[in-house]
């Protein structure tokens, strides 16, 4: 009991402190993950817009695809971007094996399909109609889309807080493209492992705690955003 | 190439969709300044033929002419539709404010924000939705949502204005202020409209032309007297609410009328015919009168049967009576005069109706779906 309550009370001391280190991991963490964030909006919503607007064959095949790429084994996406980025692998001249931008690419892999996935959702969830009614307004084909993007922004806004929410508390990828280098690539899922570990449960608690405190304002956004009432 | 005065021309519009034609139009064309009502059942394709010659539905053959100007090659298409507004049955706003939504289409155009301001507001209070302006889109009735709907397509000044069944989906009181505004709105701004209904008293109302459509295709197109009182065919004759329609044989003609056997009574038309030919007579239930004594035998040419009164089925406000008097005819008769005649099923009655109030079709009767020859 003395061990919860010691490390409790140390890592509220490590919070209140801003003990450098831990204000470090938690600051690469937000970076990493944010910027990973960003590129997968960028890639899934345009991707999944494409896909819920047209019609070709073999369309089907491809949204399963997608689907099941939410649901991708952040292991696994870490083992094949190892692969990529190894010194003599398909991208190993780049030299960012190791690196901060590692993990970028591999989180963005990870959060890429969560973003198309619930953008197509969205999109698709608009009533046929709006297209056309939206055309018939005098919009352009880009304003048409643009349109039909800002209609869907509630769930387009759960798609950022679901792709954040899952690359900030993804280890396996992490740690596999990063190699949790204390002050260069290491973050709050990665230092929480190595600390544990290593039996440093005060530090491991103040990691935790800060995850957790994430996660909770992403739920907390979240939810305001599916209990609003609906739209007719 | 275009007549004079004519703005929208459609030539031989062919649309298909996995494999079912629904749309084949030779000829259509819209007059500057009119409101054209498109009537027919549900699957006519009256909505098919508003999407086409919105462009938003690709015909698979056909042209369209606009201003007499070849839409594709003449104009971009995305300039084609700046041209034309569209307002579906369902109100289809964006989840902003009503302001900001009856703004979009003027948006989209890059127009000015100070020039949107004005033409908005003047929308807004056009429709009696001035008070609404801030409101998001989302708390709005489905009436005001509807005004919204087609405030935002008035708002760009459309030279065709395509409405498809707007009042469609709001409930009796709401959609009889909407018509009446839509309607005033329609008279002073002399927006060349076409309008999409099933409901033939709407059609009436607001149109100067009536196009009755059924299968794909159109059938009749003139101004609501013609296609009330001289449907070109049976189908068209049912759906504008001709309730009796008897074919017979012409048995003897004289001058300017002439007499029809049916099931071997005789009824008398105004009208030129050959004897022996075979004719289909359409009775207007309101043009039919019922009495329990003997007609006067005054009036002129007065076709007068007497039958029996086989089914009566309340319609509201007025009552529909089913006659046999060896063919079966149908009357209106509103509720009072059904209390005075106090009239029973199985209860032997006259019935009358001029000869001038008979409609006298001379078609082929094998096809009333194909294209026929007007009578």
């Amino acid at each position: 009991m003395d061990l919860i309550l010691e490390g409790i009370k140390k890592a509220f001391w490590l919070l209140i402190t801003l003990d450098p280190e831990v204000m470090g991991i938690t600051i690469l963490s937000l970076k990493v993950s944010g910027a990973a964030t960003l590129i997968s909006l960028f890639l899934g919503i345009a991707t999944g817009t494409a896909v819920a607007l047209s019609h070709f064959p073999g369309r089907k095949i491809v949204v399963s695809l997608i689907n099941t790429g939410m649901g991708l084994p952040p292991v696994v996406v870490g083992l094949f971007v190892t692969i990529f980025l190894w010194r003599s692998g398909p991208l190993g001249f780049l030299g960012v094996l190791y690196t901060p931008t590692a993990m970028v690419v591999a989180q963005s892999v990870i959060a890429t399909p969560i973003v198309m996935g619930i953008t197509l959702a969205a999109i698709q969830q608009l009533p046929r109609r709006l297209r056309l009614q939206i055309l018939a307004l005098g919009a352009t084909r880009f304003q048409m889309i643009w349109t039909l993007i800002k209609e869907a922004k509630l769930p387009l806004l759960a798609a950022v807080m679901a792709g954040f929410g899952g690359v900030i508390s993804e280890i396996g990828a992490s740690i596999m493209v990063g190699g949790n280098i204390k002050g260069y690539s290491r973050v709050l899922t990665t230092a929480t492992v190595m600390e544990t570990g290593k039996g440093n449960f005060d530090v491991a608690i103040a990691l935790s705690i800060i995850l957790l405190v994430l996660t909770y304002l992403i739920n907390l956004v979240l939810t305001y955003v599916q209990q609003r009432e609906r739209p007719r | 190439m275009t007549e004079p005065g004519v703005i929208l021309e459609a030539k031989n519009l062919l649309v298909e969709r996995a494999g079912a034609r629904l749309l084949d139009i030779p000829v259509f064309s819209v007059n500057k300044g009119e409101v054209l009502a498109l009537i027919g059942p549900n699957g006519a394709g009256k909505t098919t033929l508003l999407l086409t010659l919105s462009y938003l539905m690709k015909p698979r053959a056909g042209e369209l002419f606009f201003s007499g100007l070849r839409v594709g090659s003449g104009y971009l298409l995305s300039d084609y539709r700046r041209k034309l507004a569209m307002v579906f049955q369902e109100a289809l706003l964006f989840d902003t404010t009503v302001y900001k939504n009856v703004a979009s289409g003027l948006k989209f155009r890059g127009m000015r924000r100070e020039e949107i301001q004005t033409r908005v507001t003047e929308q807004l209070e056009l429709f009696g939705i001035g008070h609404l302006r801030d409101r998001s889109a989302r708390t709005l009735s489905g009436g005001e949502a509807q005004r919204t709907s087609l405030a935002r397509a008035f708002a760009t000044s459309p030279e065709v204005l395509l409405l498809d069944e707007p009042f469609a989906a709001l409930d009796p009181p709401t959609r009889e202020s909407l018509v009446q505004d839509v309607e005033q709105v329609l008279r002073r701004a002399h927006t060349t409209t076409i309008i999409t209904t099933h409901d033939r008293s709407e059609a009436l109302r607001l149109s100067t032309r009536i196009a009755v459509m059924n299968q794909g295709r159109i059938l009749q197109v003139g101004t609501p007297g013609e296609v009330m009182y001289h449907p070109v065919d049976e189908f068209v004759a049912a759906f504008v609410g001709i309730e009796t329609i008897i074919t017979g044989e012409v048995v003897r003609v004289q001058a300017g009328t002439f007499t029809v056997s049916v099931n071997g009574k005789e009824i008398e038309a105004v009208g030129n015919a050959a004897g022996g030919e075979i004719v289909t007579l359409c009775i207007r239930p309101e043009n039919v009168t019922l009495s329990c004594d003997v007609f006067g035998s005054g009036a002129s040419a007065l076709n007068v049967f007497h039958g029996t009164i086989t089914k009566i089925t309340a319609m509201g406000l007025y009552q529909k009576v089913l006659i046999d008097c060896g063919f079966s005819l149908v009357a209106y008769l509103t509720n009072r005069s059904m209390e005075r005649l106090a009239l029973t099923e199985g209860q032997e009655i006259n019935a009358a109706f001029k000869a001038t109030g008979i409609h006298v079709m001379k078609i082929p009767q094998t096809d009333p779906a194909g294209q026929s020859p007007a009578c």
